[in-house]
Formats: structure tokens, sequence, C-alpha cells
């Protein structure tokens, strides 16, 4: 139905340099299937996403849509939004009508069609209520009858559920289940963009895993259990243990090769905060894990998705304080003694893997020794980083390094004046 | 620092819904007793209109014939030509607002170019506008009074729609990305995108500006109804004309029912237009938290919406404009591929090329302008001239800061006072907001009569006039500020047992400081401007003069003397830059990023 051949697509640093986001897509969507897109940020599995549904083209490929190469949004294909993207001030009814407004159809035929699909989402009864009157679960309704009101042939979802609490979520995914298992639904094949593990297998007859800076696709996992899949059954388990490895694999990938490099100055942080930095190291060294842990175990104790648990698990890869391989995360000698010192040795390791490993804190230290006063401007910093960065990333990687310096006690820092300084005032 | 960002706020399905009962389809067409009073208002309002605008095609001399009155009866039909004036320049505003911000915010190149230059306007003093443009105005309808309408419309288009555009603009340039990308998904056309997704999404703090500056209008507006430009005398029907005549024969009932009238007409522009448009534009406010705030609510609009004929009527009309939203004409849109790295160094290189180019045309076209007015202002004026206005530009800078000063030690500590007591604010508020559209100027005459019968020193006692409207904005928004402050905070406080000055010192001035100083910028740009109305007054026979920048620019003005003229606005403008440039900017930008609350 659509085809996806060779697709690059890199932003544009603001030093001019270019920024790979994804690297040689190739990808066939065929007709009657639920494709998963599973990564964790910064895979570009939503800028794919995008791309397929022409709001944003490919620096290199092409899309193949019925048999003809897109040149932007093409008819027949819909999307729904992670935030919904619901216009506040129309009416259910109203918003839903928008895309056939668009088409130009007669009002009678829209306001049929439209009462149809709105009672086919399961919300009859509202359509002259306005989005803010309704809870999350059924604004993303919304979002969906808005998306199968034109009768697209394919459905893209951008993380349609994780704005939702879980209970939510888990009954607005059946129901979508329901009907498509029905042949409720006018469409012939989905997308479904995540980072949820357990989702993916729950929904999809096909998983793409993504690797991150750049995205790649590293495996293609078909799902044939029956429907309704149970969480709980020793195979979908399986899966999912599958899955992790593949992710893992996927994160960790070339790093595997050879070992982590120190990061440049200039490379981008994630921001992740100390106390949950100091939180994982905890866990990984007590009972019952005594320093590696499955991952799907770990994200499971500690309530966290694997698109929140990745980020900690890489920093902690990058300080050399563990070790991410083959879905396990464990912890090294660094690590390990970490786990027992006391709070000032915790300190003192902290800010000595800090030197070592991440680049953007030795250059800061370096950087404030070598001022006269011994103050430097965080404006230095925000300069040098904003050459390579784009705003938002160079916001965040800042934001990480002053939290980690100051954590560290390498350096302090006063908001008043904007100078990082040695001297706490 | 930046703040991490934050995932989007779970949203329970368990939480209580409000939801609208679907409506049940009225009978359409069968008239009821809202229809009739809808009727007689949308009578009264023509009624209004054709009264107001008799004579505006007529000649001066026949106006010239038929002075002002100061008989109370011609009030009514003077506020009827006043109010009408108002309304034509809002309607010019919203054009001119529709146009300038949508191409400043679709076209990089314009935007270059507009929005410094609109930055110059609006700190342009508005009667300075008035009396460079005035000859201009009059000659575009020679011996009619058409010309001296168009002067006086003007006064209040410069005085809102500088705001107007700003705002605009700002919302076209912040319309959430993930809108814009339901809007290219469904393939909208630009037209159907801009109606739909662009203006909607601009309506309310479009509104809310509209309403905030209509203020300026009314000052304006009585200040220009009166036209005195070397030999040309002009008196509009009108309160201006009306409250200015009362002054030149030192009739004090006369003003006293100048200011009645004025009240009354703003209670009901207030009630018969803004309330409704503010009440209706709430359902565009885009933040979810407006669900569970107190919806304004407006009689006029429940009447209006009560009315089968009104609806009926924006039903077609929404039905209409929905069939003109049809599939978009010509070929579907392209994207742009974006550039090969090879492709991208040329294609940069050309567009630095188009930019040089560009520059440098809006360089040469400044340059040229420059030098004639230097040429003009120049030949008729010296170097010393130029100093002594600057000097005067100094005076009128020393009574602007030393009132804000003295207003905000006044009406900071009263607007968090308010502030805290939500019940006292809820009162307060609307009639501070009347306060503020309120025209100072109609109060100057009682000011002048204290001032005469004590013989007190006009270069003071002349100065409180500045700030007389202006205050009204510094007690706005403190009011506003502190009861945003949240509830922990004042808690802590009582918890503490922080008292006494402590307390203002820590807790009540940094929380309304952000606030503080955007009322502080608005009332002082506000005294900048009445300056040219404060410095001096006429009472009878008697003068009243402070020596200012101001006071030159009208004395400029009555004598004609263009080059005066010019060289007085010009420095005036460049004091208001300065100013805001060097001093109130960033001090908003160290409130807003130290003192943020929450």
């Amino acid at each position: 139905m659509l085809e996806l051949v060779g697709i690059h697509r890199s932003f544009v640093r603001p030093d001019g340099s270019d920024l790979l986001v994804l690297d040689g897509i190739d990808f066939t969507l065929r007709e009657g299937e639920i494709v998963g897109m599973l990564g964790r940020s910064g895979s570009g599995k939503s800028t794919l996403l995008r791309i397929i549904a022409g709001l944003l083209p490919p620096s290199a490929g092409k899309v193949v849509y019925q048999g003809k190469p897109i040149a932007g949004p093409p008819e027949g294909v819909a999307m729904v939004f992670q935030s919904f993207g619901l216009f506040p001030w129309l009416t259910v009814l109203e918003n839903v009508q928008l895309g056939l407004e668009a088409l130009g159809l007669p009002a009678a035929e829209q306001r049929t069609r439209a009462v149809d699909a709105i009672d086919l989402i399961g919300l009859d009864g509202f359509e002259q209520a306005y989005p803010r009157e309704l809870s999350g679960g059924m604004q993303q309704r919304v979002g969906l009858a808005r998306a199968l009101v034109v009768h697209p042939n394919i459905l893209l979802m951008d993380e349609p559920f994780s704005a939702l609490d879980v209970l939510t979520a888990e009954t607005l995914r059946s129901d979508l289940l329901d009907l498509w298992q029905g042949g409720r639904l006018p469409i012939k094949a989905m997308v479904l963009v995540t980072h949820s593990i357990e989702e993916a297998v729950l929904m999809c007859d096909r998983v793409l895993v993504f690797s991150t800076k750049p995205g790649r696709v590293t495996a293609d996992v078909a799902i044939t259990l029956p429907h309704p899949r149970e969480r709980e059954a020793s195979e979908f388990r399986l899966l999912v243990d599958h899955l992790y490895t593949e992710l893992t694999d996927a994160v960790a990938g070339e790093r595997r090769v050879r070992p982590p490099q120190p990061l440049a100055a200039e490379t981008s942080l994630h921001y992740v905060a100390p106390g949950l930095l100091v939180g994982l190291v905890e866990t990984l060294a007590d009972e019952p894990y005594r320093g590696s842990a499955d991952l799907p175990d770990l994200a499971d104790e500690l309530r966290l998705d694997v698109g929140d648990l990745f980020p900690v698990a890489e920093t902690l890869q990058h300080l050399h304080m563990a070790q991410l391989s083959g879905g396990d995360l464990r912890l090294t000698a660094q690590g390990a003694s970490f786990a027992v010192a006391d709070g000032d040795g915790r300190k003192k390791l902290f800010g000595e893997m800090l030197l070592e490993h991440v680049g953007l804190i030795g250059h800061i230290v370096e950087a404030i020794r070598e001022r006269p006063d011994h103050l430097l401007p965080i404006e230095r910093v925000e300069e040098m980083l904003s050459e390579t960065l784009d705003p938002e990333s160079a916001g965040e990687t800042l934001h990480t390094a002053v939290t980690w310096g100051r954590y560290a006690e390498l350096f302090s820092y006063d908001d008043r004046r904007r100078q990082l300084g040695f001297e706490d005032v | 620092m930046p703040k991490s960002r934050s995932r989007p706020h779970p949203l329970e399905d368990g939480e209580p819904l409000t939801v609208n009962p679907v409506s049940v389809e009225r009978g359409r067409f069968a008239f009821s007793v809202w229809d009739l009073l809808a009727a007689v208002l949308l009578l009264g309002v023509v009624a209004l209109l054709a009264a107001g605008s008799q004579g505006v095609f007529g000649s001066l001399k026949e106006l010239a014939a038929a002075p002002i009155s100061l008989d109370p009866r011609h009030l009514p039909g003077y506020a009827a030509r006043t109010t009408l004036r108002m309304l034509v320049a809002l309607v010019l505003s919203l054009l001119f607002t529709f146009g300038y911000a949508t191409l400043a915010a679709k076209s990089r190149r314009a935007e270059q170019v507009l929005m410094p230059l609109l930055d110059i306007l609006q700190s342009v003093p508005i009667l300075g506008f008035v009396s460079v443009t005035v000859i201009w105005f009059l000659a575009l309808a020679p011996g009619k009074v058409l010309g001296a309408e168009l002067v006086a419309i003007f006064a209040i288009f410069t005085s809102q729609v500088w705001n107007m555009t700003y705002s605009l603009y700002g919302s076209l340039r912040t319309v959430p990305r993930e809108l814009i990308e339901v809007a290219d998904s469904f393939r909208m056309s630009r037209w159907m995108r801009f109606w739909r997704l662009e203006v909607p999404f601009a309506v309310p703090p479009l509104v809310w500006n509209t309403m905030m500056s209509m203020s300026g209008g009314w000052f304006f507006v009585v200040a220009s109804e009166a036209i005195l430009v070397g030999d040309t005398e002009v008196a509009l029907p009108g309160i201006g004309s009306y409250i200015e005549m009362a002054l030149k024969r030192s009739d004090l009932t006369a003003v006293l029912w100048a200011i009645v009238t004025m009240l009354i007409v703003i209670v009901l522009y207030d009630q018969l237009l803004f309330r409704p448009l503010v009440a209706w534009s709430d359902r565009f406010r885009f933040d979810r938290q407006s669900a569970s705030a107190a919806k304004p609510r407006s009689w006029m609009l429940d009447l209006l919406g009560r009315s089968a004929a009104v609806n009926a009527v924006a039903g077609r009309l929404g039905a209409l404009m929905r069939r003109s939203f049809g599939p978009r004409r010509g070929a579907p849109p392209r994207l742009a591929p974006p550039p090969r790295p090879t492709d991208r160094k040329r294609l940069r290189s050309r567009r630095v090329l188009v930019d040089v180019v560009w520059y440098a045309l809006l360089v040469g076209l400044t340059g040229v302008v420059g030098y004639y007015l230097y040429q003009y202002v120049g030949s008729a004026l010296s170097l010393g001239e130029g100093l002594n206005t600057l000097k005067l530009g100094f005076y009128t800078l020393i009574r602007v800061f030393s009132l804000t000063a003295l207003a905000s030690v006044i009406w900071v500590p009263v607007g968090v006072m308010i502030g805290l007591d939500a019940r006292l604010t809820e009162r307060v508020q609307p009639v501070v907001q009347f306060l503020a559209a309120f025209p100072a100027n109609l109060l100057f005459p009682l000011a002048v009569w204290v001032i005469v019968r004590y013989g007190l020193n006009t270069e003071i006692w002349l100065s409180p006039l500045m700030i007389l409207g202006a205050q009204w904005y510094i007690l706005f928004n403190v009011i506003a500020g502190a009861s945003a402050i949240p509830n922990d905070l004042r808690d802590v406080g009582a918890n503490l047992r922080v008292r006494g000055w402590l307390w203002w010192r820590r807790i009540a001035l940094p929380a309304v400081f952000p606030s503080f100083i955007t009322g502080a910028i608005t009332a002082s740009g506000g005294a900048w401007n009445a300056s040219i109305v404060a410095e001096v007054i006429v009472w009878g026979d008697e003068k009243l003069e402070a020596t200012g920048l101001g006071a030159y620019i009208v004395n400029a003005t009555e004598a004609g003397d263009y080059p005066r003229i010019i060289l007085g606005v010009a420095i005036m403008s460049l004091y208001v830059v300065l100013l805001n440039r060097a001093f109130w900017r960033p001090l908003y930008e160290r409130a807003a990023r130290r003192y943020r609350v929450g």
C-alpha cells in the first residue's frame, strides 16, 4: 500500500553542519496490518511518521503511495496526535467535521458522516461538547473519530496513548482493537509509533525496532499471537523480553563494539536528575539484583517505561558506572564502589567520573579556572553550545551540565548574576 | 535556566464532566421577546450612526456658522458623534491590523522592516502624529468637514492600532505546532487555515488588547476634536470640542455635564460592545485552565443568543463561510525538499545576496528620507534649537519619571492589599478598568480651576495631570499580580510568621514585581503621550504652561511651525525609544527571569 525507499532525513545544526536523524529507512506497509515503530526518544520515529504523512519532506529517498511518490499530505492518510490536536473553539461535532469541510463535501453529508464516526467511536451524546469539557481519554476518541471520518486508507498514530493514564489508555487500546478486528473501521492499515514495548506487542502484527542517533531499523519482528492477547501469557512475556533485548542492542549498538568514548564538549546531554542516577545504582546494587538486572524487571520495579529508563541507564553507561547489553544492565567496579560510598564519597566519585567522561563538564571547570576572577558568565557556555546544537537541546545540555556539576560540587552557579564559579554564595 | 521538559499532564477519565446538553432545535424564525429586544437595540445603533454621520460631508463654513453650544441638551448628539468616530477608528484599526500583522507574520523580509517600524511608530507621541498630518488630511477634502473628521479618527486609530497589531502578530507566530500539522494533514487551504485556525487562536488576546487600548482612544478623541494648527481652526461637534469650549469660557458646570455624559457613554460602550465581545471570545481561549475559571458573561450576548433571528443570520453566515472552505484549487501543496549540502551553500549565498540588496535598499531609502527631513528641519532651525529641545525633553523626562515613581509608591501597596483579597479584587478590578478607560483630560479643568484659584506653581502642579489617566495601569497590573500569588507562598509566609516590612520585602514585592513592571511601562508611555495635553492648558483667558517638550510641541502646533513640530516629535520619539531600550526592556527581562512565580 505504501512503500518507503531509502529515506534519509537530516536537520541543519546552527553552525551549518548536518544532524542525521534517519539513515536509510526501507519499509513496505501491507494491507490489513498494524505496524509498530518502537524506539526511544531521539530515534526519529516521529519524524518518520511525519514524512509518511507528507508533513515533512525527506532529505533523500521517497515515499510511494498508490504507485506514486508523494509530494505533500496525500489523500487517504490520516493522523492521530499525541496530545490530541483538537481545536478548543470547535465542538466535538465541528472538530470531527473539519476534514470533511476541507474536502468541500455538502453540509448534509458532512453531518451524517461525522455523526456516524462519533457513534462508532463511542462518543454519542457529546456532539455539542467542547474539548475542554472532556477527559483526556474522550478527547483522544475525538482525535480518532476526526481521523476516521475522512475514510482514510492508512491511519497513522503518534504515541496516541502516551498522554493518557494507564487505565484509560488500556480501554482505548482494546476498543480500537475490537473495532479493527471486527472490520468496522474504514481503514486498511495502521502505523503506530510508540516507546512502550507492551503496547507494541499488544497491538501490532509487526514491530520495527529503531536505533538512536541516527535512527535505523535494527529489527523487524513479526507478532503472530492471536487476539485478544494476554499480557500475562508466557508467549507474550517472551516477545516482550525479546524486544527488550533488540532495543538495548539497538541503543547500545555500536558502543558494544568499541568502548564508550568520553563525550566531546559539544555533544548534547539528555537531562537525568542526579537523584534518579543514584536511585538506579542503589537498586542495581541491592537485593535481588546484586549488580546485574534484566531491564524489564528493573522497569517494572521502578515503575518506569522503557522511554524513561533508557536515558538513565545510558547515562550510567557513559559515566562508566554500568554496562548495557543484551537487555541487561550490569554495574561496573566504579558503580559498585559508588553504591557503597557515603554521601561525600559519592560526590567525589561522581565528580571524578564527570570530569573524565563528560567533556563539557571538564571544559567548564577549565574555563572557570582560566578566568582571572574565577567567575565564568554562563553566556560563554551558552554561546559555545548554540554553535552546534539547536536552542532546545543546547538549553537541556547546559541545564544538565550545571545540575550535575553542582551536585558533584565541582562548581557553583549564581542564577542572579548568571555566573559559574567555585565559591558557594 | 531552561526547565526540563515536562510530560503532558495526564488527564483522568474519572473527573466529573460538565457537558452542555445537546441543544434542542428551536423553531426557526419564530419571533420572541428576545427578537424584539435585539431589534430595538439594532435600530438604536443604526439611528446613532445616522445621527452621527450628519454633516460629515458638509462644508467647514457651515460648521463654523454653528459653533459648539454649551447647552447640555446638545450633549447626547455630541456624544453620538464622538462615539461614531471611535467605531470608525476601531474598524480601520482592525483592517490595518489584519493586513500589517498578517504580512509581518508570513513574510520574513516584510517582517524585517515592519516590526522595527512598528516599534518606532508606537513610540511616536499620538498627538505628534496628528500635528504632522493634519494639513494633509484637511487637504484630502478641501473645505469639507470630512477632512477634520479624518484627523480625529486618525488620532484614535494611532492610539490603539499598534497594540492590536503586536497582539495579532504575536498570536500568528505562536499557533501551536500540532494544530498546524492537523491543518496540513487535512490539506486545508490557506484561506480555511486562516479562518479556522489562525484567527480563532488570535481572537482572545486581540479583543483584550483592543479593549485596553480603547481607553487611549477616548483620551485622544477628546484631545483631537478641536483642531488648531496655524490659521486652521476647526471644532468638530463632539464631547472634546464641548469641553474645549467650556475651558475657553471657564464654565465649570458645563465641564461637569461633559464628565457625566462621558461616564454614560463609556458604560454603554462597555456593556453593548466589549462585554459581549469578551464573553464571546472566551470560547477561543487555548489554555485548558479556563474551564475552571469563572467565565466572563454578558447580558447583551445572552440576549442576542436568545434571539432566533440573530441566530438564523449567524447560522447563514457560518454556512456561507464553511462553503468557502472547499478543497484547494489548483495544484496540491508541495513540500520543498530540504536542500542537499552541496546546494545549500549556493542557496545560502543567494539568500545572503538578496538580503544585502534588500538591506541596501532600506538603508538607502532611510538615508534619503532622513536627508530631506534634515534639510527641511535644518534649514529653518539651528543646532542650538535642537539642543534646547533635548533639554526640554529632559524636563519632561524628569516629570514622567517622578510621577511614575510617585504613582507606584501609592498604588503598589494598595494593589497588593486588594489583590490578596479575592472578593475585593472581583469588585474593584472592573472599577479600575473603567477608571483607566475614562479620558483623564476631562478632569483637567477641575485641576486647572484649583491651580488658578490658589495660584500654584504650574511647573509642579500641572505635572500630576500627565499620570492622571495612566496611573490605573499600575494599580490594575499589581492587583492582577497579587491575586496570582500562589496560596502556598502566602501560607508559608503566615506559617513562618513573616510580617511587616520583611513580608513586603521578601514575599509581596518580589511576587508582584513582573506585573508591576508591565503596568509601569504602560503608565510611563501614557504619561509621555499625555505630556502634550498636560503641559499647556487654557482656562478662560489664562494660559497655564509648564516648561517641557510637550508644551514645545503644542506651541509649535498652534503656530503651524512645521520644522519645530517635526523636531519636537522626533526628539520625543527618541526619548521614548531610548528609555524603552535602555531601561524598561532590560528591567522587564530581569523581572521575568528572576521573580517568575511558579
